[in-house]
C-alpha cells in the first residue's frame, strides 16, 4: 500500500463550484505578465537560497580547481591542482578505502535490510514495535552513536562490549580500531547499524504493493520459499531496489564522520583514511582549498559514472 | 489476528496458523523480537547505564551488566563541564529557525510550480531537482568559502544562524515533497477562490496550507532532525565555542574529558531526537515512504 497524500475535504467548501471549472479565460497581456511576476514573487526566495548555496557553489568548485590562492591573490594554474592531489601518496589509499568501505557495506548494509524487511512483512504480530525499533538509531545523533561505539563496543580491552561477548563465546577478542584489517569492517557495522533503518522502511512500502495472486500462483506452481523470493518478491521491487542501491553508493562514497570519531580520522596505518576525510583535511588543515576542491571535482566525476552504469542498467531493464 | 483479510505476502496465512507453521511462525517471531530488541536497543541500554558506572567499574572485565553503584555524577560532569544546556539551546535554536525558514521559502516555492506555473517554472523545477544528484561532499569546499564571503554583498556569515538557515532552504527534497502534495489539491478549489476574487497569497494561505497540515509536519520534523544530526557543516559555519551545535560541541571535548563524560553527554544530545520520533514516528515513516515509493 503506498501512502497516499490525498487532502481531506475542506471544511469551508465556499460557494458550489462556478460553471467555469478552470481558471477564468481573461488572457489579455498585462494579466499574463501580472500572473507571471506573482509566481516568481513565490518563488524568488528559494530561488535565491539555491543560486547563492548550491548553483554557483557548483560552478565555482569546478573553477576553483583549476586556479590556486596565495596571499589573497588568485591565478589561473590549470591542472596543477590536480596532479598535486594525485601526487598525495594518501589519495591512492583514500580511494582504496572508501571502495572497500562501499563495497562491504553493500555487501552487508544492502542485502540485510532487504531481508529483514522480507521477514518483518511475513510477521502479523509487533509489527510496529519491530519497526520501531530498526528505526531508532536513525534519529540518534550520529556522533552520539559512534562516541557509544567507539569507547563501549570497540574497546580493545576485554572490558569492550564485543569482546566481553567474543570471549564469552570462546573466540578470539579483536583490536578492533587499533588493527588495520578490522577497522574498515568495525567501521562497515556502525554505519550500518546507524542507517539502515531508512530502507528497511522503504523496502517493507514497496513489498506492500506485491500483489498477492503473483504468491499465490507460484505456489501453486509448487515454488517452495526462496523461489518465491528469487521470482516474485525480487523482480517485483527491482526498481525500488536499484534506486536503493544507487542511493547507498553516493551515500557510502562521502564516508567521513566514522573515520573522524572511530579512527581519529585516518586510523592505524592509514586504513580509514577516506576520500571525504582527505577533502576535510586538504580544506581546512594544509590551508588547500583549491586542492580540496579538485578532490571535490574528482568525486564528482566517480559518482557520475555510477549514475551513468544505473542508468544504463534500468534503461535497459524495461 | 484480526486483519487477516489483508494482502496475502510470501507465505499465506493458513499456513501459517496450523500445525507446524504455527510452531514455526510463533519460534521465529519470538527470536526476532528478542534478537532485535538485543540489537538495536541492547547498546542504547548500555550507553545509558555505561555512563552511570565509575571510571574503575567500566575497565573491568567482564564488565557489569547492571551497574553496581550508579554514578549520576557523570551526567552532572557532562552538563557544567561540557556546558550543554548552551548547546542544547543553539541546537534547538537553529532548528526552530531552519524550520521556519524552509516552510516559508520552500511552501511558496512549491505553490508557484505546483499552483501558479509561471514561464520558466518547470526549467527551475528541473535545475532543482539536479542538486539531489550532487552528493554533499563535494559542494562542501566552494559553500564554505561562499558562506566566508557572500558574493556581491561581501558579508561574512561565519558564527551566524543565517549559515545554517539559508543553505537548508536549497532542498530539493522538500519542495518536490510538497510540490507533490499541492498537486493532488483539485484546481476546482483555486479556481473557487479565485471567482471569490482572493489573492495568491490568500489562496495559499486560507485553502491550501489548512489542507497540506500533514506534509508541513513531515518538512518540520525533517528539518529538525536535519539540524539535530548534522555534523561537518555545523563544525565548519559555527567555529565558536558559543555557538557550537551540541553534537560538535561534544566532539570538541572528547580529546581531554574522561570517556564515560562523553557517553554521558552523548546520551543526552540523543534524548531530544529520540523524543520526537517517539511522538511523531507514524508521521517520520509515511513522510519517508511517501518520497520514494511512487516515483
Amino acid at each position: 500500500m503506498t501512502i497516499t497524500t490525498v487532502p481531506e475535504t475542506p471544511r469551508k467548501p465556499g460557494r458550489p463550484p462556478s460553471p467555469y471549472s478552470a481558471r477564468p479565460q481573461r488572457t489579455s497581456l498585462g494579466r499574463k505578465v501580472r500572473d507571471n511576476l506573482t509566481g516568481h514573487a513565490f518563488l524568488i526566495g528559494a530561488v535565491l537560497c539555491f543560486v547563492v548555496f548550491s548553483w554557483y557553489p557548483m560552478i565555482r568548485g569546478i573553477v576553483m580547481s583549476f586556479q590556486r590562492t596565495r596571499r589573497g591573490e588568485t591565478t589561473w594554474v590549470g591542472w596543477d591542482n590536480y596532479s598535486r592531489i594525485i601526487a598525495d601518496p594518501s589519495f591512492w589509499t583514500a580511494w582504496q578505502n572508501t571502495f572497500y568501505f562501499t563495497v562491504l557495506a553493500l555487501a552487508l548494509g544492502y542485502v540485510v535490510p532487504f531481508f529483514v524487511a522480507v521477514l518483518l512483512n511475513e510477521f502479523r504480530h509487533a509489527k510496529g514495535y519491530l519497526r520501531i525499533l530498526v528505526y531508532l538509531p536513525v534519529m540518534l545523533p550520529p556522533a552520539s552513536a559512534l562516541f557509544l561505539f567507539k569507547f563501549y563496543a570497540y574497546d580493545p580491552s576485554e572490558a569492550g562490549l564485543f569482546n566481553a561477548i567474543l570471549k564469552a563465546l570462546h573466540l578470539p577478542t579483536s583490536q578492533w580500531m587499533q588493527s588495520p584489517e578490522m577497522t574498515m569492517p568495525a567501521m562497515v557495522v556502525a554505519s550500518t547499524w546507524m542507517n539502515m533503518g531508512g530502507a528497511v522502511l522503504i523496502y517493507l512500502a514497496s513489498l506492500q504493493n506485491i500483489p498477492g495472486e503473483l504468491y499465490e500462483a507460484a505456489e501453486l506452481d509448487g515454488a517452495g520459499i526462496w523461489r518465491r523470493i528469487v521470482h516474485v518478491t525480487i523482480p517485483q521491487t527491482r526498481l525500488i531496489l536499484a534506486l536503493m542501491a544507487m542511493l547507498q553508493i553516493v551515500a557510502t562514497m562521502q564516508l567521513f564522520i566514522e573515520p573522524l570519531i572511530l579512527a581519529n580520522g585516518a586510523g592505524a596505518e592509514d586504513s580509514a583514511t577516506s576520500v571525504a576525510y582527505l577533502i576535510y583535511q586538504h580544506g581546512f588543515f594544509q590551508n588547500d582549498l583549491n586542492g580540496a576542491a579538485a578532490l571535490g571535482v574528482i568525486m564528482l566525476v566517480v559518482l557520475a559514472g555510477f549514475s551513468a552504469v544505473y542508468v544504463r542498467l534500468t534503461a535497459k531493464q524495461d | 489476528m484480526a486483519q487477516d483479510s489483508g494482502t496475502r505476502t510470501l507465505i499465506s496465512h493458513a499456513q501459517l496458523s496450523r500445525g507446524r507453521g504455527r510452531v514455526i511462525y510463533w519460534t521465529l517471531l519470538i527470536v526476532v523480537v528478542a534478537g532485535f530488541t538485543l540489537v538495536f536497543l541492547g547498546p542504547l541500554y548500555w550507553m545509558v547505564t555505561g555512563a552511570l558506572k565509575s571510571g574503575q567499574e567500566i575497565a573491568q572485565t567482564p564488565p557489569s551488566l547492571f551497574p553496581k553503584d550508579p554514578q549520576p555524577q557523570n551526567y552532572i560532569d557532562a552538563w557544567n563541564n561540557l556546558a550543554l544546556a548552551k548547546l542544547l539551546f543553539n541546537t534547538f535554536y537553529y532548528a526552530i529557525g531552519a524550520v521556519l525558514f524552509q516552510l516559508v521559502f520552500d511552501t511558496a516555492a512549491a505553490y508557484s510550480l505546483s499552483k501558479l506555473r509561471p514561464i520558466f517554472g518547470n526549467a527551475i523545477l528541473a535545475l532543482m531537482l539536479g542538486t539531489l544528484m550532487i552528493p554533499a561532499m563535494v559542494l562542501i569546499v566552494p559553500q564554505y568559502v561562499t558562506v566566508i564571503d557572500l558574493p556581491i554583498v561581501h558579508i561574512n556569515l561565519l558564527d551566524s544562524p543565517f549559515a545554517i538557515w539559508l543553505p537548508l532552504v536549497a532542498n530539493a527534497f522538500n519542495i518536490f515533497l510538497l510540490k507533490r502534495f499541492f498537486d493532488s489539491i483539485p484546481e476546482e478549489l483555486m479556481a473557487a477562490a479565485l471567482m471569490d476574487g482572493a489573492t495568491s497569497l490568500r489562496t495559499l494561505w486560507s485553502i491550501i496550507l489548512p489542507l497540506s497540515r500533514p506534509i508541513l509536519g513531515v518538512v518540520s520534523i525533517f528539518a529538525v532532525t536535519a539540524v539535530w544530526k548534522d555534523f561537518l557543516w555545523p563544525k565548519l559555519v559555527m567555529p565558536s565555542p558559543e555557538t557550537r551545535t551540541v553534537s560538535v560541541g561534544i566532539y570538541a571535548f572528547a580529546g581531554g574529558t574522561p570517556m564515560n563524560v562523553v557517553i554521558a553527554a552523548s546520551v543526552i544530545a540523543a534524548i531530544p531526537t529520540v523524543i520526537i520520533f517517539l511522538i511523531f514516528q507514524r508521521n517520520i515513516m509515511s513522510g519517508l515512504t511517501t518520497g520514494s515509493i511512487k516515483g
